[in-house]
Formats: structure tokens, C-alpha cells, sequence
């Protein structure tokens, strides 16, 4: 067991079937009453977000909170970053101050695998760059084998990924944990949008997908800045070609389910009321993503004993120094 | 590892029996008395005396609760969660009848003792064991007893519907 979540890819099978099977207890802790438990109680997560998020840095935060973890946010744009601090330093510092788990957002691909060399404390890759968002995949496979009850696995299971893959982290990892439960996954974008590299079955069909019969249709979000990229002629005819319209969403059978990393752009990707979809979990998204996040925590926090928290072992080597100028 | 077998499957039969007729004397009947299995042990336990206390008097609620987020060893060993935690009745004022297979230190009970705080107030919490092994670490003794096994601390005990096994 790796004292990390940097990929999907690092997780792998055994590690995905154990965090859904994880995040099933704590679906259970968050339907009680009084949705809380002890089993984290003493550690620290520290939530670092270079690059803005809403639903991730909450869902971490009340995923921590509920294991009675305590939780500190480094707030970037407050930070002694601005004052020239380097990415290296300013981890080190919160580290000497005892953190057990880091939760990374950064706009770079690779910066939580740094931050993971840089430190003993657990790391969670909450998004890097165009690369991964382990998380978000975890709560997408999640929320799949709890609507539609596939708790042995996605054999046979067709899945459809639709928008700019090219710049999408969760494509590509909601694509790798699909696959790893045994889904088939196409990916629909306008070529313009799909990475140069495609080892997926891809098109630009949506209407073709949809005829063809489709279990899950995950829609992704149509990037306003790409417009100015020419990489689209304009959002209306991206609707047209790749939107969730009501004349394709009358076409879905009624058992597939509509998917959504969020947040969503009214009137781009999903042009319909997504209350009037009965089959989007969108909501389900967001409350699993929860569940699966105190899975995430427990499952590294539970088995990492050695992490920065014992400030003992840890202050006089690393932080004693950088005190004194 | 030598292994010794200490209870038949008949032994166990008759301790269940036994077990479900003290759970009902000592609550003079079953008003309000539901059983909570310890995952995983006791679950299977729990559903056998389920079963026998329905065969004698009456059939009462049986439910299980994973106690693995509320134990003190997290972090000093692996600790993970066997299964989901199902309790479907009001354990409000209920008098509970808490299964496990194997009573040893005491520890699981005290985990599963606070775990079951977070579903409501019992009027009473009992303790029922297949086998108690002795060399409690915490101030925890059972109300019901299949069988008084005396064991040295490091040796393994192994309990089914199959019989008991120490290696």
C-alpha cells in the first residue's frame, strides 16, 4: 500500500475495488445523523490549491473533518508565495508544523509527484495540470456502481466521454478507472479537442454513440477559454454538434445515466434542465464525492504511522535551520 | 502450528441454544431486546441466535455494526472495514444484545460499544460470546458465555458454526 493517491494508474485495480469498498462504509457514517467518526482523530490535512475549485477543497475539507481530522487551507493567494517563496519552501514550512496528508491542486502537471519527494506526509493529487484527477474518478466509478448496483465490476459496461478530452485531467483519469473495472469507453470530441496521441476508440458522432445504445454518457465541461483558442468556431454549434440537448437527451434510453464533473455550463454542454434528466446523478456526484474522499484519506492515513506529525523526530532537522537567518 | 479442535459442531449448536434461552430469562422474554452482530465474527452468531431465539419465543431485529473506524489501534496496525454497518431498527431505549465470536482483550467491544452511540441511547447494552479466551485489557465482562476457553495470549482462535479451532 503506497502512502500516496497520485494516479489511477499508481492505485491501480486492487487499489480502486479497496477505496469503493472503503467509501461504502463511509456512505453508511454519512447517512447517519450525526455523520462523524472518530478514526482520524490527531491527524492533519492540509488542503493547498493553486488553481481555483469550489466542490474539491470543500469535499476534502468535510471528508477530513468527518474521520475528526483537523484541517488547515493554505490560501495561495495570502501566502508568503508572494513574496517570492518558492513551491519547495513553502511546503517544507507546513510540513515542519506536523501535517500528516497534503492535498494538491496546481496547474502543473507532475507537482503533487514534487511535493510527495519533498516531504514524509501523505500526498493527494486533487488535480495537476491536463494530467490527473484521481479523486474525481474514483467518485465518478463510484457513483456508477452504486446507481446502476455493479459492485463485481464494469465488464460490458459502455461508457461515453464527451467534450475536450484534450484538455481534460478527468478524462483521462475517469477514462483509466473505467477501463480498470472493465468498461468500454469511447471518447466523442471534435478532433480538435481529442490529444494527439489517442489510444482510445474515439469520433465526433455524438447522435451515433447515443443510437448505438449507451450506459453511462459522461458530459465534460466546454472550456470558455478554448473559444478564443479557435479550437471550436463557437459555442452554439459546439451544442449542436456535442451538446446535451432535450431532442438527443428524448433520444437516451431511460436507464442511462447522465454524468458531470461539474461545475457545468448552462446551455453549452448540458442544454436541458438537469432536473428534467432522470437519469443525471450529478447530485450523487457531488455527495459520493465525499464518501469516496474519506476512503482516500483512511485508506493512506490509516496505514501511514510514520508521517511528519511526530514534530519531535521531524523539527530539529528540517525546520530548526530556516528559523535562524 | 499444532491445531486443536475444542468445540464440535454439535457443541456449538447446544452453546446457541443454550445462549438464546439465557438471553430471554434474563430479560424476563424479548420486549425490546434486538441482537447487534460484531463484524465479522459475530454476524454469522448473531444470525443463529437470530434464528434460534425465533425457533423458542419469538423473532426480534438482528443487525451488525463495524466497529473498525472507532478502534484505537488505527494507524498502529491495518485496520480496515469488513462490512457496512447494518442496523434498520431504532436502537432508542432498546436493550441490546451485543455478538461477538471471540471476547480477547476487550478492545473490539469498547470500539463497537462507542459506534453504537452514534445510532441512539440503548436502555441496555449485553455482552454475548462464543468463547471467552481470557487476558482482557479493559474493564469489559460478558453477560452470556458459549464456552470459557483458557489460551495463552499469542496462540489463535478461530470460531465457526463448524466449531472452534485453537492453532
Amino acid at each position: 500500500m503506497s502512502r500516496s493517491l497520485l494516479s489511477i494508474e499508481e492505485l491501480g485495480v486492487d487499489g480502486v475495488q479497496r477505496v469503493l469498498e472503503l467509501a461504502d462504509t463511509m456512505a453508511e457514517v454519512n447517512r447517519r445523523p450525526n455523520p462523524k467518526v472518530p478514526a482520524l482523530r490527531g491527524r492533519t490535512v492540509c488542503n493547498v490549491f493553486f488553481e481555483d475549485s469550489t466542490r474539491t477543497r470543500l469535499s476534502f475539507e468535510t471528508a477530513a473533518k468527518r474521520l475528526s481530522a483537523d484541517t488547515m487551507t493554505f490560501a495561495v493567494s495570502q501566502s508568503s508565495l508572494n513574496k517570492g517563496e518558492s513551491f519547495r519552501d513553502s511546503i517544507e514550512t507546513i510540513a515542519a508544523m506536523g501535517v500528516d496528508a497534503f492535498v494538491i491542486r496546481h496547474a502543473s502537471a507532475g507537482a503533487p509527484w514534487l511535493v510527495e519527494d519533498w516531504t514524509t506526509a501523505s500526498v493527494v493529487n486533487a488535480g495537476d495540470g491536463w494530467h490527473a484527477h484521481p479523486t474525481q474518478a474514483l467518485l465518478d466509478v463510484y457513483t456508477v456502481r452504486v446507481a446502476l448496483n455493479r459492485t463485481a465490476g464494469f465488464d460490458g459496461l459502455r461508457v461515453a466521454v464527451v467534450g475536450d478530452i484534450k484538455h481534460s485531467r478527468v478524462a483521462r483519469s475517469t477514462t483509466t478507472a473505467f477501463k480498470a473495472l472493465g468498461a468500454d469507453v469511447i471518447w466523442v470530441a471534435p478532433t480538435t479537442l481529442l490529444p494527439p496521441v489517442v489510444g482510445e476508440t474515439a469520433t465526433d458522432r455524438l447522435d451515433d454513440v447515443i443510437g448505438d445504445g449507451v450506459d453511462v454518457l459522461y458530459m465534460l465541461r466546454m472550456q470558455n477559454e478554448r473559444m478564443t483558442e479557435a479550437l471550436v468556431p463557437n459555442l452554439r454549434e459546439y451544442t449542436a454538434r456535442f451538446g446535451l440537448t432535450p431532442r438527443r437527451a428524448a433520444c437516451l434510453a431511460p436507464s442511462t445515466i447522465v454524468m458531470h464533473p461539474g461545475p457545468v455550463n448552462r446551455g453549452v454542454e448540458i442544454a436541458i434542465d438537469l432536473g428534467e434528466l432522470p437519469g443525471s446523478v450529478v447530485k450523487q456526484q457531488v455527495t459520493n464525492g465525499i464518501s469516496v474522499r474519506m476512503a482516500v484519506l483512511y485508506d493512506l492515513l490509516s496505514a501511514n504511522p510514520n508521517s511528519t506529525s511526530d514534530i519531535e523526530i521531524n523539527d530539529d532537522v528540517a525546520a530548526a535551520p530556516k528559523e535562524h537567518p | 502450528m499444532s491445531e486443536k479442535r475444542v468445540l464440535e459442531p454439535d457443541d456449538v449448536r447446544r452453546a446457541v441454544t443454550r445462549m438464546a434461552h439465557e438471553i430471554i430469562e434474563r430479560n424476563q422474554g424479548l420486549d425490546g431486546v434486538v441482537l447487534i452482530g460484531v463484524q465479522s465474527g459475530g454476524v454469522w452468531l448473531a444470525s443463529a441466535l437470530g434464528a434460534e431465539i425465533a425457533r423458542i419465543d419469538s423473532a426480534i431485529p438482528v443487525g451488525s455494526i463495524d466497529a473498525s473506524l472507532y478502534r484505537d489501534d488505527i494507524g498502529l496496525r491495518p485496520v480496515h472495514p469488513a462490512a457496512v454497518s447494518d442496523i434498520d431498527f431504532d436502537v432508542d431505549g432498546a436493550t441490546i444484545v451485543l455478538i461477538d465470536d471471540v471476547l480477547f482483550t476487550g478492545r473490539t467491544v469498547r470500539a463497537a460499544l462507542d459506534a453504537l452511540g452514534e445510532y441512539g441511547r440503548p436502555k441496555a447494552v449485553q455482552l454475548a460470546v462464543l468463547v471467552d479466551r481470557g487476558h482482557r485489557e479493559l474493564p469489559i465482562r460478558p453477560d452470556f458465555i458459549g464456552k470459557n476457553l483458557p489460551t495463552s495470549g499469542d496462540e489463535s482462535v478461530s470460531v465457526t458454526a463448524d466449531g472452534v479451532v485453537i492453532s
